[in-house]
């Protein structure tokens, strides 16, 4: 892995290098960012619809890294006192936690133009929203092959005598606090803060249904695709891929939660001004709406869907789309860096165990 | 006035060039081992200052207690079943003549070569609702409903066992080769039958090997990751899964660490608590 990524690393600079000697700009700028993102075809479609594009606007140079799990070194990097990092693509609650901690540089939203005309709750101190996807409820056509009678709340999920069938909720608190709350008959709108108490019984009478808490977003689409499962929550790309290959499978937007990755800035960072500069750039509209061409990922900027990049077609099958946000529950990273929203995520381990 | 033997002084020096001989190995576990054990340690008691924080939460805490327990019955479960698993083929391989025991120990060593992520996998498509396992016996008419063979403590402890039986063969193969044959024909010529002469001459002198594949076994299941994870369904947690969760939830090193540790001086007692009762040294020294 260490190689591949030095190899991934090494033939970015590469291009990267080739087009800033393409660029005319970057003759006397010359400047640069080191990028770190979660890796895999997402990565690979950020760059091309959201990396390369800006650097050769910007004529800069972005160096790529990816980490799937970057918070830890966040926190060591930032210590050591000189970071290699500039920017980094992570899930939003890191960044608010990272801003709380003081490990993030406080952004400057008169030089972000493009984040200050984005929604203030896709925003904070120290981030900036960058791409959304959802937890939705997927299920088995095979099992429930009517669209009229299919799964389509909660509710249903948990109804286990009118829906029988196996079982699987991802094996963390997040978004599975907030489906136990509407399965209890909390609106999508009203959840926060989370009830948790009130979540965590809910989720004791569907405990027994569970056959998997699975981990990976991978075997949550291994065990709907295996049939080991009918009904998992699971994010709506992984059963969208499904469903690209053919497999009998199904997802709805409703009550599903909406969430999102966010850019952020280390606090020190090498290359602190061009690293702002590529902020902006990063949530440009039209950079943003190219970004679902390549994967099932949504903007995280709304006025992407006013550029008319995206085909109508697709539109409807994303999830930050108008349409679709509408019928599902925003999650709200400030309530899950919270005390309260901390204790949740310490309480789950016990609850899992046992 | 005092005369130096020299042949004192030639041990001496003899001893001195033994260390020298160690030297590269020593200088390696101090980099790799000793200096980041100290290091983790002191990571478990220092954030600002000394604190006891991580322990206290240790020790106050059901979860912690609750994932030591399974972690230490699973690795006793992995490890008597590898013991059984293991002796049997152990001790084909160790009489039968030259092509069979060759194939019969590839058959335990070709599976170490691939990828325990791999292997994990390929547990999961046979012993999965509707894999290969649960067709083959509902097919049969064995059985009306899939067995819940994965995806719980069971799927852990079978894939477990499959990874490590060759720690387990491996040791026990080596001591058994070097058992004289003759000593089994002077037991039968002496009057003993087959089985009498096995549980009195043949078993103690391969004890040393059942100590060796035992403590193999047992100390590596402690720290399983992968198996765990991927087959237990998001219930059975094992320390390991415990330590990087802790990474995740406290942003601390240390909270990890003081688990490791932990994990660390519960084997050592156990270990100190077996060695009272067998004397391990001795059986592993072979004297």
């Amino acid at each position: 892995m260490p190689q591949r990524r030095l190899t991934f690393r090494t033939a970015c600079a590469t291009a990267g290098l080739s087009l800033a000697l393409l660029s005319p700009l970057s003759a006397q700028a010359a400047e640069q960012i080191m990028f770190v993102s979660q890796g895999g075809a997402y990565q690979k479609a950020q760059t091309i619809a959201i990396l390369d594009p800006s650097a050769k606007k910007l004529g800069i140079t972005i160096n790529q890294d990816s980490v799937p799990d970057a918070w830890p070194i966040m926190r060591s990097q930032v210590a050591t006192g000189k970071p290699s990092w500039d920017v980094v693509d992570v899930a939003t609650n890191f960044c608010l936690r990272g801003g709380e901690q003081g490990i993030l540089e406080k952004l400057d939203f008169s030089k972000i133009p493009n984040a200050a005309a984005m929604p203030a709750e896709y925003r904070s101190d120290y981030s900036v929203a960058y791409e959304f996807y959802s937890s939705v409820m997927g299920y088995s056509l095979k099992k429930f092959p009517d669209a009229a009678t299919a799964p389509k709340t909660w509710a249903d999920f948990w109804d286990v005598k009118k829906f029988p069938g196996r079982r699987s909720l991802r094996n963390n608190p997040l978004a599975t606090l907030e489906a136990a709350l509407m399965a209890d008959g909390v609106p999508a709108d009203k959840l926060y803060p989370l009830d948790v108490d009130r979540a965590f019984k809910k989720l004791e009478e569907i405990k027994p249904h569970i056959t998997v808490w699975w981990t990976s977003g991978a075997q949550s689409a291994q065990l709907l695709n295996d049939g080991e499962v009918d009904m998992v929550m699971a994010w709506n790309g992984r059963i969208s891929a499904l469903t690209k290959e053919g497999a009998k499978v199904a997802y709805t937007y409703n009550q599903g939660i909406l969430q999102s990755t966010s850019l952020c800035v280390l606090k020190g960072a090498p290359n602190l001004p061009t690293a702002i500069k590529f902020l902006n750039e990063a949530v440009d509209p039209v950079h943003q709406a190219n970004l679902p061409l390549h994967i099932d990922y949504g903007p995280a900027n709304p006025k992407a869907y006013d550029t008319g990049v995206i085909p109508a077609a697709r539109v409807g099958e994303l999830p930050s789309a108008p349409a679709n946000a509408k019928v599902q529950a925003l999650m709200s990273y400030a309530w899950w860096t919270s005390a309260a929203g901390e204790a949740a995520e310490k309480r789950w381990l016990s609850f899992a165990q046992k | 006035m005092s005369v130096i033997d020299p042949s004192l002084r030639y041990r001496r020096r003899e001893q001195g060039l033994m260390l020298l001989l160690a030297s590269p190995a020593v200088i390696v576990i101090v980099a790799l081992v000793v200096i980041p054990v100290g290091w983790l340690m002191t990571q478990s008691v220092y954030d600002n200052g000394f604190t006891l924080e991580h322990y206290r939460r240790i020790f106050s805490e059901d979860i912690y207690w609750r994932s030591f327990t399974l972690t230490f019955r699973i690795a006793l479960m992995v490890t008597v079943l590898t013991l059984i698993l293991g002796y049997p083929v152990a001790y084909a391989a160790a009489h039968v003549k030259r092509p069979w025991d060759v194939l019969i120990l590839s058959f335990v060593i070709l599976p170490f070569w691939t990828s325990v992520l791999v292997r994990a996998y390929a547990w999961l498509v046979l012993l999965q609702r509707t894999g290969v396992t649960n067709q083959m016996l509902e097919r049969f008419g064995l059985i009306s409903e899939p067995l819940a063979l994965v995806h719980n403590e069971l799927g852990t402890v079978i894939a477990t066992v499959h990874i490590l039986l060759p720690f387990m063969v491996l040791p026990l193969y080596s001591t058994m080769q070097k058992i004289p044959r003759e000593l089994m024909l002077a037991g039968a010529s002496l009057g003993g039958g087959p089985l009498h002469t096995f549980l009195r001459v043949f078993l103690p002198l391969s004890l040393p090997g059942v100590v060796a594949g035992l403590t193999l076994v047992f100390v590596l299941t402690l720290g399983f990751y992968i198996t765990p994870e991927l087959l237990g369904g998001g219930r059975t947690i094992m320390i390991s899964m415990v330590v990087s969760r802790n990474v995740e939830l406290y942003n601390q090193w240390g909270a990890a660490s003081a688990v490791g540790v932990v994990l660390l001086v519960a084997v050592i007692a156990v270990f100190a608590l077996v060695g009272r009762i067998i004397p391990l040294d001795k059986m592993l020294g072979q004297k």
